[in-house]
């Protein structure tokens, strides 16, 4: 789904970098996080949990900008994001001077 | 304010961060895969640390329902009382000690239904209360009968060859009866919920939010709507947000545009202002002021 636009100083900030965490056997498999992740970090499991639900994965790690929409969108408290400890000093919109 | 600052909480590699204001022995919570009543919680709890109101200050009550549920999973004080009566037990609760903030979540079915005589007069008196109406059209729990919010030509259990009653505007219905802070948001406007939450919790006398909410499992499948997701994703392509519209444009009707936004924000006397004001008119010195029960740990 591609509802967002690109912001106009795209190319001057740097993006923080999240880690996401899924607890896998607690996800009801609704697909919100899947749906509204505004960078297509998650995709659908093939495995199913305990209670025969396809919970999401992490397919693309790299790309999470620690926007913590999934997080608040989740219904179950399944998943969550932290800041990468790597990343940690750099807080969201601070100007990127190596670009 | 800017929803990027907002600081719902910092989760670490190992825990939620929204475990330690649940009660995490009753979870997996009843609520159905794609229902949006478990967002609406988490919406609450960040707005709830958001306001900086000390946890022990914070009282939530809710009725019976699907959404009555919320007082059982959230670890706050709460109560979850019988059918309808969350408004007066938490007007009970305010009165008793004005300095808690006394929050209400519950059902369309319960509040506007069952309990709306209670609604309209907590409205009315603008007692300091903070309402939170989740809707999802119909009565979900019980299997789907229609209610005073299913929106005309909709499916019910009840009304096979769609319903034909005309549904309540609940903002227009509270703001008509003097609530002083009225905002309807979907489940999918997570940010602007937060934020509405916050500065509910944050306004002096009745207010009221109602969130439109994904009932997959009753509603959505009786009118072959889809999944919670495709509700959602409907939710994001026709909700249109006004803020300060006028209320009695903003009634829903089935699968057409909603208005979300925050309606009404005012200042008036709450209940507990009038009747010192007019008290103290009448009796003059003799009257003291009703401020509630002395608090040890923070009058002495």
């Amino acid at each position: 789904m591609k509802y967002w636009r690109k912001p106009l100083d795209a190319d001057r900030r740097k993006a923080p970098h999240g880690n996401v965490h899924v607890i896998f056997e607690r996800c009801k498999g609704c697909g919100f996080c899947i749906a509204y992740c505004p960078r297509q970090v998650l995709e659908v499991s093939t495995e199913y949990n305990r209670k025969g639900y396809h919970p999401p994965v992490v397919a693309h790690p790299e790309k999470c900008v620690n926007c913590r929409l999934c997080e608040a969108l989740c219904p179950e408290f399944a998943i969550w994001n932290t800041l990468d400890e790597q990343d940690a000093q750099s807080e969201p919109g601070t100007i990127n001077e190596n670009r | 304010m800017n929803p990027n600052q907002l600081v719902i909480g910092r989760g670490t590699a190992d825990a939620h961060p929204m475990e330690d204001f649940l009660r995490m022995d009753r979870m997996p919570h009843i609520w159905c895969s794609t229902c949006g009543l478990g967002t609406c919680l988490t919406a609450f709890i960040a707005a709830a640390r958001e306001s900086a109101i000390p946890r022990e200050d914070i009282v939530v009550v809710s009725g019976i329902g699907c959404t009555g549920r919320a007082a059982g999973y959230l670890k706050y004080d709460s109560f979850h009382t019988t059918h309808g009566r969350a408004i007066p037990f938490a007007t009970g609760l305010k009165i008793a000690n004005p300095r808690l903030k006394v929050c209400i979540i519950s059902g369309d079915g319960d509040l506007v239904s069952i309990g709306g005589n209670h609604l309209i007069h907590a409205a009315r008196r603008n007692m300091d209360l903070t309402v939170i109406c989740v809707n999802n059209f119909n009565y979900a729990m019980t299997g789907g009968q229609a209610g005073p919010t299913t929106p005309q030509t909709a499916q019910a259990t009840t009304t096979p060859y769609g319903a034909f009653e005309r549904p309540f505007n609940i903002p227009f219905l509270v703001d008509s009866c003097g609530a002083t802070y009225v905002a309807r948001w979907t489940a999918l406007h997570v940010r602007q919920l937060t934020i509405s939450i916050k500065e509910a919790l944050l306004h002096r006398g009745f207010s009221f939010i109602e969130v439109i909410s994904p009932c997959p499992t009753v509603y959505g499948r009786r009118n072959r709507l889809g999944s919670g997701l495709d509700l959602m994703k409907f939710y994001h392509d026709h909700s249109i947000t006004k803020n300060f519209a006028s209320t009695r444009e903003c009634d829903i009707r089935y699968q057409q545009d909603i208005i979300v936004g925050k309606f009404v924000q005012k200042e008036e006397p709450t209940y507990l202002d009038s009747m010192n004001e007019q008290m103290k008119k009448a009796l003059g010195a003799k009257f003291v002021p009703y401020i509630g029960p002395m608090d040890p740990a923070k009058d002495v």
